[in-house]
């Protein structure tokens, strides 16, 4: 056993392959979802067989899941973006009053500039904590209050009603290709391509490196500064990208558009194995947090549970998560100083 | 949530700062810059506002600012060791909750239930203290969790409906003015005798200097014999308590106890804090700018509500002051050592020697 802790390249490769599969998080959290739905079928089979209840299994996390991708570059870097869920209501509607004033704008042009404005947002979050040199929380906590300032000024008593849309975009939110809604997909690609710059990029692993020990990553020669701010400005581009989502899911955009998600979206990180203070997690776990955080809501008023009792769900698998992610390294880090005191 | 600060942190604390005459010294600190930036606003208000000077202004802001005042007492300490309490806001719904639950469906008197309630938010605090003193978790994780765990269990056990049978006396008391006709409510009473408290026990104790010692180094803490983990403990203990008195108070305020109540305060209490001139990353502040960051941010509020300026407009203000109360530190300091570098550069072109002494003076971080 010790061999495989010090050396473990020195293990035949099926045998690797299958203790990092047990060993990890995503496969664990994956199992639970896997669960959760499989019990709220037997419940109910409308959960997940016919087309609405499948539809809306796969549609409805999207949205987090592009929020908690966002959210996880960002943790990955030991910082933190609380200001998405506003930035996803004023992009919300922004979307809705481009279709009001600009009537016959193409939809995907809707989509790029729902994509540019959040980055702008993030982009403001990035300057003042990269180069501010000040902690992320504060500064994203000050631009929650602005962005949803700004958005509940501009949208005053004003929301953004289903007839305001053109129909074409609403049906972005019900068409399916292979029975695959299409905003999922938009999202699932979002996902595959964040996830691979982060698993194999360099810019990437300088996202991990610079999370795991920012001073160390600095004399390393890293250009901490650049990296930050490019993740603040993907994480706000997501997060904008999520709120034309919004609007094309829901077909409206009252004020309470993405009250609260930021917190969705770093629980649904710290599900799935983002470390809180950076370097640990990858976006396949965060977007499974997702889906199971959304799907628990569903699947609690069909297993009996009023949904009334869904947030304090969430806050117990948030601590366990946590928990858990603690012992685990505990239990590693002795095993790891055992192996060293033996050799 | 980042990490090379110390020498932020620590920037009063050198042999250069302690050459200025101690009138600079006391009038040069975050801390006086919230309260003169009180000051002006409080005067400006006065004079310009119209209806500012009345008689319902101050007790309205002391009514609804009293919550924030009250939790912010222990959140400075607890910012002040490094961690932080998001679900002080969740604990004042699942006491505004007990309360009624207690009162209304189990028939208990309004004391006993007010106690019972206050032991929940001190068991809530409790299980936050423990898991992030004894099992080690990082706070914002735990309070993140916690957050969404308590706030959870309140919308749970009362759902959407709400308990409003709650005796006029009791309603009544918390919004009673301490003199008939003055604009000091009640509430007051009981957050001096806080800030007493708090006051003591951050700047004249040992416990305080521990508090501090903790927020600049833990493990050096730990080596001056503080008891690092039972300090902790004990800070969340006191703001589950405090939030729970906050949670009532709320409550009989607005007579109404709803699994909703006091959504979303965790960040206003947070904003308070932080513009008085605490440091998120440990080891500097003083309760004096926190409590003038709430009332600054209380007297800004219902200023521009007098002059039939938004909410949103107002939140705008309140978020924008608070990036600017951080940003001004690095910006300050950016600017100071761009004026001590072409200072040094100037020397460094007329006499090299003397240069290397002025470098020499420098303190060592």
């Amino acid at each position: 056993v010790t061999d495989t802790l010090i050396k473990p390249s020195s293990a035949p490769p099926l045998q690797r392959a299958l203790t990092t599969a047990l060993r990890s998080r995503e496969i664990a959290v994956f199992i639970v979802l896997a669960a959760l739905i499989a019990l709220a079928t037997v419940k109910s089979s409308s959960f997940l067989i016919g087309s609405d209840g499948w539809r809306n299994l796969l549609v409805t996390p999207s949205i987090l899941l592009l929020l908690a991708v966002g959210q996880t570059v960002v943790i990955v870097t030991r910082n933190v973006d609380l200001s998405v869920g506003s930035t996803l209501g004023l992009t919300a509607y922004l979307t809705g009053r481009l279709f009001v004033d600009q009537p016959g704008i193409p939809i995907p042009l809707v989509f790029l500039i729902g994509l540019a404005f959040g980055g702008l947002l993030g982009l403001v979050n990035g300057v003042l904590v990269a180069f501010g040199k000040v902690p992320a929380l504060v500064i994203t906590l000050g631009t929650l209050y602005i962005y949803r300032g700004i958005f509940l000024e501009w949208a005053g008593s004003d929301r953004i009603n289903a007839s305001d849309l053109p129909a074409d975009f609403l049906r972005l939110g019900n068409q399916q290709i292979l029975t695959i809604p299409v905003l999922t997909l938009i999202a699932l690609v979002v996902l595959a391509a964040v996830g691979y710059y982060l698993h194999t990029a360099r810019g990437g692993r300088e996202l991990y490196a610079i999370g795991s020990d920012p001073d160390a990553a600095k004399l390393y020669g890293l250009n901490v500064t650049k990296r930050v701010l490019w993740a603040f400005i993907l994480c706000g581009a997501l997060a904008g990208l999520a709120g034309v989502f919004f609007a094309a899911r829901y077909g409206s955009v009252s004020s309470n558009a993405g009250r609260n998600l930021e917190l969705e979206a770093v629980a649904a990180a710290v599900i799935g194995g983002v470390a809180i203070f950076g370097g640990v997690g990858t976006v396949w776990g965060a977007a499974i947090g997702a889906f199971l955080l959304v799907t628990i809501d569903r699947a609690l008023p069909i297993l009996g549970i009023p949904d009334f009792w869904q947030r304090a769900v969430v806050g117990g698998l948030i601590i366990g998560a946590v928990v858990l992610d603690r012992v685990l390294s505990a239990r590693q880090e002795r095993k790891l100083i055992e192996a060293r005191a033996e050799s | 949530m980042s990490t090379p600060t110390i020498d932020r942190a620590v920037d009063g604390r050198t042999y250069a700062a302690y050459s200025r005459p101690l009138i600079w010294r006391l009038v040069l600190t975050r801390e006086f810059a919230v309260i003169a930036l009180l000051l002006v606003v409080f005067v400006y208000a006065n004079g310009n506002v119209p209806n500012f000077d009345g008689p319902l202004t101050l007790y309205y802001l002391f009514l609804d600012m009293a919550p924030i005042m009250l939790i912010a007492l222990p959140m400075t300490l607890i910012i002040i060791t490094g961690e932080i309490d998001l679900s002080v806001a969740s604990v004042m719904g699942l006491t505004s909750v007990m309360l009624g639950i207690l009162y209304a469906d189990a028939g208990l008197p309004m004391p006993v239930a007010a106690l019972l309630a206050i032991a929940v938010g001190v068991a809530c605090g409790a299980f936050n203290g423990f898991l992030v003193a004894y099992v080690g978790l990082p706070s914002l994780a735990v309070t993140i969790g916690t957050l969404a765990l308590f706030r959870g269990l309140a919308v749970g056990l009362l759902g959407t409906e709400a308990i409003t049978d709650f005796p006029q006396k009791w309603t009544d008391l918390a919004k009673e003015r301490i003199v008939e006709g003055e604009s000091y409510p009640m509430i007051l009473i009981p957050f001096v005798v806080l800030v007493v408290i708090f006051a003591l026990l951050l700047h004249f104790s040992t416990f305080g200097r521990g508090v501090y010692e903790i927020g600049l180094n833990d493990e050096a803490a730990r080596f001056t014999g503080v008891n690092v983990e039972l300090t902790k403990f004990w800070l969340f203990v006191m703001a589950g308590g405090v939030s729970a008195f906050a949670g009532i108070y709320y409550t009989l305020r607005y007579g109404s106890a709803r699994g909703d109540n006091a959504e979303f305060y965790e960040l206003q209490v947070i904003a308070a804090v932080l513009l008085g001139g605490v440091s998120i990353f440990g080891g500097r502040g003083a309760l004096h700018g926190v409590i003038a960051g709430v009332l600054l941010i209380g007297v800004l509020s219902s200023a521009m509500r007098l002059e039939n300026v938004s909410t949103n407009i107002t939140n705008i203000v309140i978020g924008g002051l608070l990036v600017l109360s951080v940003i001004s530190t690095s910006f300050l300091s950016w600017i100071s050592a761009l004026t001590s570098g072409r200072a040094r550069r100037a020397e460094a072109s007329s006499s090299p020697q003397q240069s290397d002494q002025s470098g020499a003076d420098q303190p060592s971080r």
